[in-house]
């Protein structure tokens, strides 16, 4: 059997962290394949659906990326966001959904060498985990 | 506990009486309160549009319902809103203040009459007590209620028909209110509050998710406990949507848990424990457990307890530059 890549969808601010991903790619550094990047106006705009919805339809692993804290381009977003993804992550843990599948990060559009190491600790930490299954919809499965 | 000031309930005639004066005092255009049910043990929601009608309205340990949940409808009529009075027991008036704090209702066409509450009854543990018998009556002795029904006789303790946060409630008495009828009423106190979550946290992750797949396998998505919650008031539930569809419409256990998470996390920082959602459930699942954790989140990282005044906003609306984040990578 081939090695478990895993799928990783990753929420990515258009201000900062895309912009990050861009300097990453145009610098050619190197980083895991595994992420599929949607790109949103702002992390305080990524619903905690959005990413029980991706765990329910296949995907192993989440990672929502946003500017650092003070840095928001609508000034609060990603303090909002950061309490969201703080109440998300507890109640994850508490229902035992392994919480390390979903994971949050600031990366600013400086930063690309960050942005690729981010890429692969996700990677690595969705990687041991295996395959997601306790979410996923019956259509999803493997 | 002992037997005197167990059951301080507020009068049946001094409810009423105050009610009486109230209701014309503040010119209310609706009172909002409880009245006999048609079944024993069950008091029921009333609306009272006249004075002269208040002689039905009660207030005991049988009104377990939440009616703020009738204020976000009330909202929703048309024509200007109605000055509208309502009976609370604490966790009413805490959701009254949260409602007020979210715009639902404007402060002064809402009067809050708080009544002390010594718990209430929880329709799914009665429901195991008569096993499928039929309650003809009851009966409170001391610290003991009796079932009354045409071949048998159960006496219990009441605490055992008692909601299972009223057991742990802080705020039996409202904290914020215009009006307070009767002795303000002590807490419970059997058990500490978060200790059902407690119970839980201490056994590993696949023995924790094992009983919420238990938990939630057997829920129909009936909305039941959406409905009950006087704090789900938006228009278009998320639930209910079909472009996009968030949830799918079979009997799939993720889509089940899902909306659990999802209706929690909504209510995240808003939800003030009333017990509601978890009363309302026909299957007795239990749908609490999951907000109770998130309240605790709420407490200790953001310090924030819903509905105690009319101005903080919700730990989720709100943030601090500070706020801990341990968790980004």
């Amino acid at each position: 059997m081939a090695e478990f890549e895993p799928k990783i969808m990753a929420f990515l601010c258009n201000w900062c962290s895309y912009a990050g991903a861009d300097l990453a790619g145009v610098s050619r550094i190197q980083y895991p394949p595994n992420t599929r990047v949607i790109r949103v106006p702002c992390s305080g705009r990524v619903d905690p659906m959005f990413i029980l919805k991706c765990l329910q339809d296949g995907y192993d692993g989440v990672l929502v990326s946003g500017c650092h804290p003070g840095d928001c381009h609508y000034i609060s977003g990603n303090y909002v966001a950061r309490r969201k993804f703080a109440v998300l992550k507890v109640l994850l843990e508490f229902m035992g959904l392994e919480p390390d599948r979903v994971q949050f990060s600031w990366v600013s559009a400086g930063e690309g060498e960050k942005f690729s190491q981010v890429i692969s600790r996700v990677t690595e930490t969705v990687r041991k985990l295996g395959p997601a299954r306790k979410l996923v919809k019956t259509g999803y499965r493997e | 506990m002992n037997n005197g000031d167990q059951i301080k309930e507020a009068k049946v005639n001094e409810i009423v009486d105050s009610i009486k004066k109230i209701f014309v005092d503040e010119k209310l255009d609706v009172l909002i309160g409880y009245e006999k049910g048609s079944l024993p043990l069950r008091g029921t929601p009333c609306f009272v549009e006249s004075a002269d009608d208040l002689d039905r309205v009660i207030f005991d340990f049988t009104c377990h319902n939440n009616i703020a949940k009738y204020l976000a409808d009330e909202k929703k009529r048309p024509g200007d809103p109605r000055k509208v009075g309502i009976i609370a027991k604490g966790c009413d008036a805490r959701a009254i203040a949260q409602l007020i704090v979210e715009d639902q209702y404007p402060r002064e066409k809402v009067v809050i009459i708080g009544v002390p509450c010594t718990g209430v009854i929880d329709p799914a543990k009665l429901r195991v007590a008569l096993s499928g018998k039929d309650l003809a009556d009851y009966k409170i002795e001391g610290d003991n209620i009796i079932l009354i029904g045409d071949d048998f006789k159960i006496e219990l303790p009441r605490i055992e028909l008692l909601q299972g946060g009223c057991l742990s409630c802080k705020y039996p008495n409202a904290p914020q209110y215009d009006y307070f009828i009767g002795e303000p009423a002590k807490p419970i106190a059997a058990r500490d509050e978060f200790a059902i979550i407690e119970d839980l946290a201490s056994k590993p992750a696949d023995e924790r998710w094992a009983y919420f797949e238990n938990e939630y396998s057997a829920c129909t998505r009936c909305y039941a406990c959406r409905n009950a919650c006087p704090l789900c008031y938006c228009e278009e539930c998320f639930v209910d949507r079909s472009m996009p569809a968030w949830l799918g419409k079979g009997n799939e256990l993720s889509d089940n848990i899902v909306y659990h998470i999802v209706r929690v996390l909504h209510l995240a920082g808003r939800c003030v424990d009333c017990g509601a959602c978890a009363a309302a459930c026909p299957l007795g699942i239990d749908v609490r457990i999951i907000g109770k954790r998130i309240e605790k989140e709420v407490l200790d990282r953001f310090g924030y307890v819903a509905g105690l005044d009319f101005e903080t906003q919700p730990a989720l609306a709100a943030f601090r530059e500070d706020d801990k984040e341990e968790f980004i990578m």
